[in-house]
């Protein structure tokens, strides 16, 4: 049901943008003002985000340490699963960020007769969340092209790199079709097991549409007869960045579907789940040094709480501890 | 739930299919065997908590108080302020999934809201609908809702089905915490005086007398007093306990059913007996006799008033440091939680065995050393004679307690504890272990009868392990450092793996340790020793142990 629902929003967004086209008045306004308000809603609202999670403090010092504490000399000290210092941190959220450690470590548990749990191998999400945003970050890189003049070398070297085996003409990029494959995995994955079904909200379907919907565009206009002319997109972008812009006339449906499906993910990302893109940073378990023990945290807002004191035990206990000969205080006389 | 236990052949169908339905129509389901009774309303109030009342999961109606939507709402956007955890845990999860496994209560009991990442969202929704602006427009298709009683329910039912074990977050791609959450909801539940008993009562216990059980301070003297007869009894020799010492080197503060509970006893007389025979200048205290902070399970603040009492006494008696026993949530505190809380410590010293030497540096601010540390490094330095034959009546295996394993990364030292004193030593699988180690599903103050039914469910992944070394390798002792497990790990194996006890690290090092002057025939536990014929005492404690650790599967 809330696939289906997120389905429909996409297929809206593509049917409106499409009527829009028709007009002139629609063009400008998906070819111009929605990808800025689109870019300066992400950017303000990413921005807002980070500082509204930066303004609350974080009192305590709770790391998971999914490794050995740095203790005693001669026991060896896991510094990536539990950093005892900042090295050791940075490591351990770059091996997330970039390699999403905790995900390779999943398993899966299934309950055998006997009754017995085995565990198996889980690393499909692994590999599928990690191919997803690898070739996520590739294509958004590639698409620098159609900003910048002259093109910077490393992005034509990623752009080879990335059209490497040649296959088609023109040439196929590798992660268009991993990302394709990476996306599809990962919705079906929710549709198909029953518990990820009955967690996912429609939140959960929609930016993977979306994000479908906005690579299959980008391979249609690139592969097929619906071909767009590459210096008319250049000619917008660079009209876009440089705040002059121009709507080519050439440009059709299909090219203003694949912005406006970019655009519709900008507008959405810092309301929504995808606000993990920053979050990560920030998560204590993961960003902060198990030393502990070593070097004191500031709470600041630590306040004094009511204890009960020494002096009050021992006056509530003194006549038992006196007749069972145990160290007082004060010694007084009582009856 | 009296008489009506369960069998384990009922518990182990567990169906893993959620409802055709909704989640957020499923109702909360308050089935006995499932939940902890109500707080006593005479220790809720010597606690000054609020909203005291008679009350009980099971009535129809839970007497909230007339503005509870607003005290828990006002909480929550308090405690939003007050925690970057909470607030970032709020908006970032992905629901990939990758928890719902994880949790010991989902394997067990397939209930999907036992699956760490429904849990939270049973706080999310409410966060959404009065926190968010998507959830004030889209309400349910944003996943948000309203707080009604019956979420409040839910809330109960679940908040205290999570050992807060921190399991679920090894495995988050964003290091999500549910124990986080779980710990924010139950502060919550308690703002409108929806406690249960087995936390608010050992909390009121552990308040005023200073151990969980309401014991007065002669009745502390006269446990460890007749642990020192008992071990004279058992070795020959006559060791000291002292109490509320000035002047003494070391606090030592351990869990107190290390002093009223069994198996916990023998680990206790394990202390008594090496600390004797390193001749180590330390004391007890009544004041501050119990290390385990049922706070922890309360609130923040419940958390901090228990725990003050140990800096205190520390301050009061003169000692340079504080060593600390074998507990799991005593050490998270201790460990995460204490300098902060009432720190800085900088009446202390840093901490130096005064039998090695050795400087233990990674805790020099907390002034604070966990026994397997110290321990560990008595043996690395020769300084203790170990006979690991007299151990040669178990085969051991070790249960890495959540908290020293998730929360303090103490992985290795009890290890190389129980290497040392004794020589059959054998690992559960891989995957339960370590940091990915399963709970004793009864942890974080759950353990009681009334619960019965749902501790067996979550202990059901950590007994499965143990099954498997028990049939493998032949093993009958599971080695732990808790003393929440020391209690609630027997039950649950004799209920899923008849055949396997229960013992603390400490106890093997009881047994192994060979003592000045000692005559022993019987172990700690009054069973006959092994090995004590044959062994001379000279020459058979420097040998290498003979590796039999199995890391299959
Ligand atoms: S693993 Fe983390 S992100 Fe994924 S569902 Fe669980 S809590 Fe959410
Ligand atoms: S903290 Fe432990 S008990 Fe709680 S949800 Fe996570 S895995 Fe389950």
């Amino acid at each position: 049901m809330r696939a289906l629902f997120s389905l429909s929003v996409v297929a809206v967004v593509v049917l409106l943008t499409i009527a829009a086209v028709a007009t002139s008045g629609g063009r400008f306004f998906v070819g111009t003002i929605l990808p800025y308000a689109a870019i300066a809603t992400f950017l303000v609202g990413m921005i807002y985000r980070v500082l509204h999670w930066a303004r609350s403090p974080v009192p305590f010092k709770i790391t998971t340490t999914c490794g050995q504490q740095r203790s005693l000399s001669w026991i060896k000290h896991d510094n990536l699963e539990s950093p005892h210092n900042l090295w050791g941190v940075l490591g351990r959220m770059a091996l997330e960020v970039l390699f999403f450690r905790s995900l390779f470590r999943n398993t899966k548990a299934e309950l055998k007769d006997g009754p017995r749990l085995v565990y198996g191998d889980a690393r499909w999400l692994w590999l599928g969340g990690l191919a997803f945003h690898w070739s996520f970050l590739v294509i958004f890189v590639r698409h620098f092209k159609f900003f910048v003049e002259p093109v910077p070398g490393w992005v034509s070297g990623i752009q080879e790199l990335d059209g490497f085996f040649q296959i088609g003409l023109p040439i196929f990029y590798i992660t268009d079709g991993i990302l394709l494959a990476a996306i599809t995995y990962l919705f079906f994955r929710r549709v198909v097991n029953p518990q990820l079904r009955y967690l996912s909200l429609a939140g959960d379907y929609f930016p993977l549409l979306l994000i479908g919907g906005l690579a299959t565009s980008g391979v249609i206009m690139r592969h097929t007869s619906l071909r767009v002319d590459i210096t008319d997109v250049k000619l917008l972008a660079t009209g876009l960045i440089s705040l002059d812009p121009v709507v080519p006339e050439s440009l059709g449906a299909v090219f203003f579907v694949h912005l406006t499906m970019l655009s519709v993910l900008l507008l959405y990302f810092p309301f929504s789940k995808l606000v993990h893109m920053a979050g990560v940073f920030f998560s204590p378990t993961r960003n902060m040094s198990n030393n502990n023990r070593e070097q004191r945290h500031i709470n600041p807002w630590n306040y004094p709480v009511k204890v009960h004191t020494y002096e009050e035990w021992e006056d509530e206990f003194r006549d038992v501890m006196k007749a069972a000969d145990m160290p007082l205080e004060k010694d007084v006389e009582t009856k | 739930m009296a008489g009506a236990k369960p069998k384990p052949e009922k518990l182990s169908s567990v169906d893993y299919h959620p409802p055709s339905q909704s989640w957020m129509d499923v109702p909360p389901n308050v089935r006995p065997g499932t939940f902890n009774w109500a707080a006593n309303p005479a220790n809720a109030a010597y606690l000054d908590l609020p909203h005291v009342r008679k009350w009980q999961p099971t009535d129809e109606d839970w007497k909230l108080p007339d503005n509870w939507q607003q005290i828990v709402l006002e909480g929550l956007a308090d405690r939003l302020q007050k925690y970057r955890s909470l607030k970032l845990f709020m908006d970032i999860c992905v629901r990939c999934g990758a928890c719902a496994d994880k949790c010991h209560f989902f394997l067990g009991s397939g209930d999907p809201k036992n699956m760490p990442v429904l849990r939270a969202e049973l706080l999310r929704s409410v966060y959404r609908r009065d926190f968010t602006t998507a959830g004030k427009i889209l309400g349910k298709l944003a996943g948000a809702r309203p707080l009604t009683p019956q979420v409040i329910k839910e809330w109960f039912l679940y908040f205290y089905q999570c050992t807060e074990c921190r399991r679920c977050s090894v495995f988050c791609p964003y290091g999500i915490d549910t124990a986080e959450i779980t710990m924010m909801g139950r502060e919550l539940l308690n703002s409108i005086g929806l406690g249960i008993d087995w936390i608010t009562t050992p909390a009121a216990n552990c308040f005023r007398t200073g151990n969980h059980l309401g014991i007065q301070p002669h009745g502390f003297k006269d446990s460890l007093d007749f642990a020192v007869d008992e071990l004279a009894e058992i070795t020959g020799v006559r060791v000291e306990a002292p109490i509320n010492r000035k002047g003494a080197e070391i606090l030592f503060v351990s869990p107190s059913a290390d002093y009223f509970a069994s198996p916990h006893y023998y680990t206790l007389l394990g202390y008594l007996a090496l600390f004797h025979e390193i001749g180590l200048d330390y004391t007890w205290s009544a004041y501050a006799s119990e290390g385990g902070n049922f706070g922890l399970f309360h609130s923040s603040d419940m958390m901090k008033r228990l725990n003050a009492k140990i800096y205190a006494e520390a301050r009061r008696l003169g000692v340079k440091w504080i060593l600390g026993g074998e507990c799991g949530h005593m050490w998270r505190v201790l460990h995460q939680y204490m300098d902060t809380m009432n720190g800085p410590a900088d009446f202390l010293e840093e901490p130096v065995s005064p039998i090695t030497g050795t400087k233990f540096d990674h805790a020099r601010a907390t002034k604070m050393v966990h026994i397997c540390e110290f321990t560990s490094d008595l043996i690395a330095n020769g300084k203790l004679k170990l006979e690991k034959s007299r151990n040669d009546n178990v085969r051991v295996t070790f249960h890495d307690s959540c908290n020293p394993a998730r929360a303090m990364g103490l992985l290795d030292e009890p290890r190389y504890c129980i290497d040392h004193a004794c020589n059959h030593f054998f690992e559960m699988p891989e995957n339960t272990i370590r940091e990915q180690t399963f709970c004793c599903g009864s942890g974080s103050g759950i353990g009681t009868d009334e619960n019965f039914e749902m501790r067996m469910r979550g202990g059901f992944p950590r007994a499965n392990a143990v099954k498997y070394v028990h049939e493998i390798h032949g093993v009958n002792m599971l080695a732990c450092i808790c003393a929440i497990d020391k209690a609630t790990l027997p039950p649950l194996l004799e209920f899923w793996v008849p055949g396997v006890e229960v013992c603390g690290v400490h106890e093997l090092i009881g047994n192994a340790l060979v003592m000045k002057g000692e005559h022993r025939v019987s172990d700690l536990r009054g069973e006959p020793l092994p090995g004590q014929a044959g062994a001379d005492g000279e020459g058979a404690a420097d040998q290498p142990a003979e590796k039999e650790v199995s890391k299959d599967v």
